[in-house]
């Protein structure tokens, strides 16, 4: 796999949860529960392990790179075009979890991650770029 | 543009706001009692939900004797164009999801 640096991107999105760490590794792990908030799966928390993430809109294939129980987890996650690595990590606080997901590392061909990226967008805000170019 | 592109994110993660903002997109200006009676929620919580729509940037209001008028900003939505953005947001939702099942497991 070739890197270019250039083109990398990262996208960081962070959250508290009142919620201890334990409970949010059952839910980023299990795949009935990884269902519920993510997408339907067949994932195991087994380094290579490759997995995918089903959606209407396609498929995420994924595999798994870095395990640290109840504290990290990375896979890489390739969908129409974007390649790239998504990493979560775990810190306990005093009132239950800090989340942080990190996805980085999107491919050279930014016309097909674009494209990728527009596909790959199950159905949220919809018709946002319509509205925009009625309203322009 | 000065504002935190999460707010923006998170302010719309939410369906009632998201249809407030796309009503005021769609009709223009309206007071808070008509976005009221189509929301199918509480004044105040249309309220509230309004005042998080404008911390975000995305309405504006305009104060007219007791009536308050809001009108949709769509220029806030700008950083959703770009796709790292629409990523961003996109796991905001699922960051909420996540959280509604977090709340769900305690049962």
């Amino acid at each position: 796999m070739t890197q270019t640096a250039p083109e990398t991107r990262t996208v960081v999105v962070e959250r508290e949860f009142t919620h201890p760490p334990d409970k949010l590794w059952r839910a980023l792990t299990q795949p009935h529960l990884i269902a519920e908030w993510l997408m339907a799966n067949d994932f195991v928390p087994s380094v290579d392990h490759r997995f995918e993430l089903k959606a209407d809109w396609g498929t995420v294939a994924c595999q798994v790179m870095a395990i640290e129980p109840h504290r990290s987890l990375s896979y890489s996650w390739a969908a129409l075009g974007l390649d790239s690595m998504v990493t979560w990590t775990l810190t306990p606080t005093k009132t239950g979890t800090h989340l942080r997901m990190e996805q980085t590392g999107f491919g050279p061909d930014q016309t097909r991650a674009y494209q990728g990226a527009r596909y790959g967008w199950p159905k949220f805000f919809d018709g946002l770029e319509q509205t925009l170019a009625r309203l322009d | 543009m000065p504002r935190s592109p999460d707010l923006l994110f998170r302010s719309l993660a939410d369906p009632t706001r998201r249809a407030i903002f796309e009503g005021l997109c769609r009709h223009g200006e309206q007071t808070v009692g008509t976005l009221t009676a189509k929301a199918g929620v509480s004044q105040p919580a249309v309220s509230k939900h309004l005042g998080i729509l404008k911390q975000a940037g995305l309405v504006r209001e305009r104060h007219e004797g007791r009536q308050t008028h809001y009108r949709a900003q769509p220029k806030a939505l700008m950083p959703l164009l770009d796709w790292t953005g629409k990523m961003a947001a996109f796991w905001e939702s699922r960051f909420d999801e996540l959280e509604n099942l977090l709340n769900r497991m305690d049962q």
